[in-house]
This record gives C-alpha cells, structure tokens and sequence, in this order.
C-alpha cells in the first residue's frame, strides 16, 4: 500500500494561509452591525484617496501610438527581409527551395534558374502578405540565414493579397552600403539581455 | 419699465442658454481629462493643443451624424423625449440666482443674475428637475429595444427612490431658514464660513448631495445607462443631435444640483473673506463639479436593489430623523 500522505498535503510552501474571512451575518442585529461599520470605516474615502493620489503623481503611463512607440524584442516576426551578404553585397539567398516548402500558408513562391556560371541563381521570389500568418518557419528553416523577420509591422494594403518580391525584401543597396544593415537579431540568436540571465553552472551534482 | 424688464429677461436667458450649452461641451473635456489622469490616462491630446478642441470636434459629429428613428418606435415621442431633458434642466435654471446682484459697469442699472424671483425659488427648481426624470423614461419606452425599455424601468425605480430623498434632505434646512426663496436662504447665511448651513445640517447636505448624483445618473447612481449592463439604457437607439441633448440636459443638472448644493448649504454668493461673492460661489460650484468627476473615477455603480435598499431603508429614515431632530431644535 502506498502511503499518499505526502501527496495530499497541498501546503506547498509556507506562504499559504487562509484568508481570515468573516462569516456573512444572519441575524439582523448583525446585518444592521455590518453596515454601520462599513458606513463609518472610511474605505470609500480611501478609494477617493487613491485616484487623487494618481492624479497628483501625473504618473501617466500613455504611449502616444503613432508618434511614440514600444521597443519591441528582436525575436518579434514582423515583415520579412532578406539579407545581402557582408563580402560581397550579393543577396543571400541560395534560392534552396526550404522556405517555400515549410511555408505551412503556402505564401512563399520562389523560382530559380541555371545561371550563367552553372549556379543556381533565384529568378523570382515573392510572399504573399495577406496569407503570411508570420510564424517565423522561413527565417527558422533558411540555412543562410536569408530570410529574417525584422520589426517594421506598420504594413496596410488595400487588398487581402498583397505581396512582397524580391526587390522590396533585400536590404536596399544605399543602405547595405551605408553599413545599416544590421545582423540578423531573431531566432537562435542572443537576446540583448543575455549577459543577465548567465547562470554559473553547477560544477558538482 | 415693463419693455427693460422683459428685454433684461430675455437677454438674462439667452445668456443662461448659450452659457450653460457651452459648459455641457466644456466639462466633458474635463471630465474625460480629469477621468484620465485619474487612470493614468492622458485623455484627448490631438484634436488642438492637449485636446482642447475634441469638444468643437465633438460638436461637429454630433451636428452632422445621421438622426435614425427606428422603425417600430413610438416616433413622435421618440423624437420629443429629447427635448424633455435639455428643457426642463434649462427651465430648472431659471429659478436659480447664479450670481449676487450687481451694477452694469457705467450705468447705475442692477442686474438681479436670476430669471424669475419666484418666492417658492427651491420648490420650482426640485420640481422641474424631478420632471426631467420623463425624458429617459419616455425615450426609453418609445425606443422599441429592450436595453432602452430596461433603462426606462430602471429610471423609474430611481425617480420614486430618490426624489422622495431629494424632498426631505432639502425641508430640515428649509424649516432653519423659513422661506422657500434661494435668494432668502443665501441671506440666512451672510457673515462668513461659520454661517454655512453645512455645520448646522451636515447629514442633510450628505443626503442631498448622494440623491443628487443619483438625480443627474452620475456614476454610484448610473444604473439606468451603464454601459456593461444595459448598453446604453435608454439612449440606446438614440444618435447625433437627440443623444446630444440628453447629454446637454445631464450636463446642465449637474450645475444646477451644483448651484443648489453651494447656494443651500455652502453659503451660496456671500462673500468668503476678501474673496467676493461671485467668485466664491463659481469656486463652490467648480469644487461640487469637480466632485462629480472626482466619484465617477473613484467608486464602482450599485446594482438597482442596492439602490433601492440603500434609498428606502437607510437615506428615507436618516432624513426623516433629521428632520425631526431639527424640529425638535427648532422648537
């Protein structure tokens, strides 16, 4: 027989206490006790206390949407890019294929051809925004790290289908020359606060 | 005489009109400002500098929206409901003296800032605002929608509740006094703080103050439009230029219960000390205004039975004992 004692006690820690709750009053000597004392405890005035109090504080926790906005994380999948490779300023894709076949939305249509060197070089490239559900399997699946998610989610069309090709996806080559763009920030890589969540690792179990 | 007279009548109304329409906009910028730095909110900020303008904004959607009656409405009730509100909560106004009398600047011409110096001044103001009660009550039934027919039930439980509590709560300070006249209870209490009503009569002001609110349906009291439970209640079906006023009327019974509040209890216009009359009673009445914001941020609404349990079994009794107390002072 198996002893379930240990398993019963639900007092997982000893921070657990019940609230001490008075029972609602039956008699109507003990109602009438119940409101006097309410009436006359003040909690209302605590509540009108509280709101002044924030209102004096000024302690306003509005964004003003379009003209401030909220950093958002790196690993956040918003529009597509496609990156240009550092060395040369070629786009990155290899034109492999692996995108459009994990695309659970089938949005991604990529065709290639032979190029002049016997390589294979993309031809066409284009996602289809309006069905994209941006769950980050393209960036996740690309072996070069072609296709990311960046953070630009202020996108609008007047159609449901709305797509994106190539030309509109690689990182423009003003800004590739400029040196803006910026390494890939998303799936697998380290979060701006990795440092802090180091933890020494035991060296004995 | 008898043209100045009329002339200064008309213009005296005009004024209050034009005045108090005005105010209806003005304080709901305030309140929603005030509602939201209470919530840590910054209200309306883009229409003009800090949102001044959302009220003209405001205006111009209530002026051009379209006017839908519905179909199975009772119409011409439907659409006279309305009128109700802003009229009786104007007509309310003319019974009260919003300022102490002056001189027009380079004449010698006295202006008594009060339409009509009836001498039953408080009894008229108490009466025409209990009409106003047949607005929601009229819309609502005449909406042909049942959040609409449920605002209407539930304004009248409010007004067989509260009115009786309005009544009595107003009589203990009457009886002190002995007029009915609003200008005769501000002269009661000439001669500074200490002379307020409010210290001899503090229970009577607490009751007027609470049927007051529920009077104007603001927040502990607006059971009969709150938004989770009966959508709009009995504005439900109405839009634009209808809807606006009710929202006028409502508006403009805030000030009035303000008024009566400050002129009653806060010793009206006598002067407070080397403030002057007429600023002190526009202080009182921004302070009571403000009171009304200050609530609504701060306190949750009461369910109708609540209303009801706390109207008939604690505010009737406490005011009936009041009186009774002041009567046996009297004596």
């Amino acid at each position: 027989m198996i002893d379930f004692t240990q398993y019963n006690n639900r007092n997982i820690s000893d921070d657990y206490f019940y609230l001490d709750i008075e029972k609602p009053p039956v008699t109507w000597q003990g109602k009438f006790k119940r409101v006097v004392k309410r009436t006359l405890s003040g909690e209302l005035f605590v509540g009108l206390w509280i709101v002044f109090r924030e209102m004096i504080k000024f302690d306003i926790h509005t964004i003003q949407y379009p003209l401030e906005k909220l950093p958002i994380s790196p690993r956040y999948r918003a529009l597509h890019q496609i990156k240009r490779l550092v060395e040369s300023g070629n786009q990155a894709c290899i034109g492999c294929g692996l995108c459009e076949k994990i695309c659970i939305s089938n949005c991604i249509q990529i065709d290639t051809k032979y190029g002049s060197k016997g390589r294979k070089v993309v031809k066409g490239y284009s996602i289809n925004l309006g069905r994209c559900i941006y769950c980050g399997y393209c960036a996740e699946v690309c072996p070069e790290l072609a296709i990311t998610h960046g953070q630009d989610y202020e996108h609008v069309s007047e159609q449901r289908a709305h797509y994106a090709t190539l030309p509109d996806l690689v990182t423009p080559m003003d800004i590739f020359k400029a040196g803006k763009q910026k390494p890939y920030p998303g799936f697998g890589s380290l979060t701006p606060n990795a440092d802090n969540n180091v933890k020494k690792t035991p060296l004995a179990y | 005489m008898e043209s100045a007279y009329i002339i200064e009548t008309i213009v005296k109304v005009v004024i209050i009109l034009t005045v108090f329409s005005a105010l209806a906009g003005i304080t709901t910028y305030f309140e929603r400002k005030v509602l939201a730095f209470m919530q840590r909110r910054l209200g309306p900020m883009h229409v003009g500098p800090y949102g001044i303008l959302q009220v003209a904004a405001d205006g111009i959607k209530l002026f051009t929206k379209e006017d839908i009656v519905p179909q199975n409405a009772v119409k011409p009730i439907f659409k006279i409901a309305p009128v109700f509100a802003a009229a009786t909560a104007f007509i309310a106004m003319s019974g009260v003296p919003f300022l102490p009398e002056f001189t027009l600047p380079f004449t010698d011409y006295v202006v008594h800032p009060i339409v009509a110096d009836v001498n039953i001044g408080i009894l008229f103001v108490v009466g025409v605002m209990a009409v106003g009660m047949y607005a929601p009550l009229l819309g609502g039934m005449a909406s042909h929608n049942k959040w609409s027919l449920l605002g209407a039930a539930r304004t009248v439980i409010q007004m067989l509740s509260f009115e009786v509590v309005t009544g009595l709560s107003l009589i203990a300070p009457l009886m002190m006094v002995g007029s009915l006249s609003l200008i005769d209870i501000n002269n009661y209490q000439e001669g500074g703080i200490g002379h307020w009503i409010v210290w001899a009569q503090p229970v009577a002001f607490i009751l007027y103050l609470i049927s007051g609110y529920a009077e104007t349906n603001r927040t502990p009291f607006d059971l009969l439009e709150h938004e989770a439970e009966v959508v709009t209640g009995y504005a439900t079906e109405y839009s634009g230029m209808r809807w606006g006023l009710f929202a006028i009327g409502e508006y403009a019974n805030m000030f009035t219960v303000a008024f009566i509040a400050s002129l009653v209890f806060l010793g009206g216009f006598n002067p407070m000390g080397i403030i002057p009359g007429g600023l002190a009673i526009l202080l009182k009445v921004s302070f009571l205004i403000f009171l009304f914001l200050w609530v609504r941020a701060a306190w949750p609404h009461i369910r109708p039975d609540q209303l009801m349990w706390l109207c008939w079994k604690v505010l009737m009794p406490l005011a009936v004992v009041n009186i009774l107390i002041t009567g046996i002072v009297l004596i």
